[in-house]
């Protein structure tokens, strides 16, 4: 699917500079781009450092196992074959509490920590598991409580009631989570069984 | 009043999760110092692997956007978003959202200057930046960073995120702000 994408996003992206006559923005785009890639990753280095060690002095002091047990409910439903002492559950709730309180430069590390306990679980390395397209299905829907950077913009552009929109926002991104993980549950134990059945026939 | 809360809460969240974090290390004997250094250098190896993703990633996204073939596939798209009655000046802002972060705000900061902030259509764009993700970016650099290859429905449940972020924000702006 990705490949796909991709291949489309790039041949796409060339053909239509050669018919607008801009063939030459392409070259300079691509070293562009290349170089891009590789600031933004020097930038998360630092703060994947920083996160890390404050996650790990979190972990030897207990708290993350602490959190872990009081979320368990939730997460033995949403990952059924996580087990429920297994560290990357700390991991996931660290992210998806960073992406609640719109800490999205925190968020990161921990996610990236999440997938690699999960990787761990994973019998087919190559291929992401339920668990793993569960979490980033919670990952991109994640309730967001405090819009900061919008509510940033807003501000710098004059607006009246800047915060007005914090309200609107946990609606809708509270829905959509909810929404996206009950999805993610019919299809993991219901639909699926099913479709395969179907398919069969 | 509310605006007040929640600039404090901006304020003070991350010192406070940083004092919490040591506070506790230390009352329960983590030797706190030792502890950081171990995570974070791991930090430098997690980053570096996710190189080669961002590159291409990054690559394959400016190339659409600055040959104008963004503008051609919003263009094509608009029918359809219309049909669904999303305004068309946001559909640059739904399109560009799952693939950019940084030029999803830079649409959603160009809409709200352009049409003012308190106008629908900057408050629509303000909600639907802070609602949906840069879902491609998250996939590949989450995925990429553990070498899993093949995605599965990981994709088509991240567009949906996407998807339903986009409509709730259209109907509770409408319902509060239309």
């Amino acid at each position: 699917m990705l490949n796909l994408i991709w291949l489309f996003l790039l041949l796409g992206g060339i053909s239509v500079a050669a018919l607008n006559g801009r063939i030459e923005l392409v070259t300079e785009t691509l070293f562009k781009g290349a170089n891009e890639g590789v600031r933004m990753c020097l930038d998360l280095i630092g703060l994947m450092a920083l996160w890390l060690g404050m996650l790990e002095i979190a972990r030897q002091a207990g708290l993350i196992r602490l959190v872990a047990r009081l979320v368990r409910p939730l997460t033995v439903l949403l990952f059924p074959e996580v087990p429920p002492r297994h560290p990357a559950l700390g991991a996931i709730i660290m992210n998806i509490s960073a992406n609640i309180l719109g800490l999205g430069n925190a968020a990161t590390p921990f996610g990236l920590k999440a997938m690699e306990e999960l990787q761990k679980l994973n019998p087919h390395p190559d291929t992401a598991s339920d668990a793993m397209c569960t979490f980033l299905a919670a990952n991109t829907s994640c309730l967001t409580l405090i819009p900061a950077t919008m509510i940033g913009v807003r501000v710098a552009a004059g607006s009246h009631n800047p915060t007005e929109i914090v309200g609107p926002t946990i609606f809708a991104t509270g829905f959509s989570m909810v929404f996206v993980l009950a999805v993610d549950f019919l299809w993991r134990n219901f639909l699926r069984a099913r479709f395969r059945r179907l398919k069969k026939c | 009043m509310l605006e007040l809360i929640l600039n404090q809460v901006s304020r003070w969240a991350i010192p406070a999760l940083f004092f919490t974090f040591l506070f506790l290390g230390w009352v329960r004997r983590v030797p706190v110092y030792e502890a950081f250094i171990q995570g974070a250098s791991e930090g430098f190896y997690t980053a570096v692997r996710i190189i080669p993703y961002l590159v291409a990633m990054f690559v394959a996204i400016k190339v659409f956007r600055v040959s104008g073939a963004m503008e051609l596939l919003t263009r094509f798209l608009a029918p359809l978003l219309e049909l669904l009655g999303l305004p068309a000046e946001v559909f640059p802002l739904a399109v560009m959202r799952p693939l950019s972060g940084s030029s999803a705000l830079g649409i959603a900061t160009e809409l709200i200057k352009t049409h003012g902030p308190d106008s629908f259509i900057g408050r629509l764009a303000s909600v639907m930046q802070g609602t949906t993700d840069t879902t491609f970016f998250v996939l590949t650099i989450y995925f990429g960073s553990v070498g899993v290859k093949r995605y599965r429905h990981a994709v088509a449940l991240g567009l949906l995120a996407d998807l339903t972020g986009l409509f709730a924000s259209l109907l509770i702006c409408r319902h509060l702000f239309g």
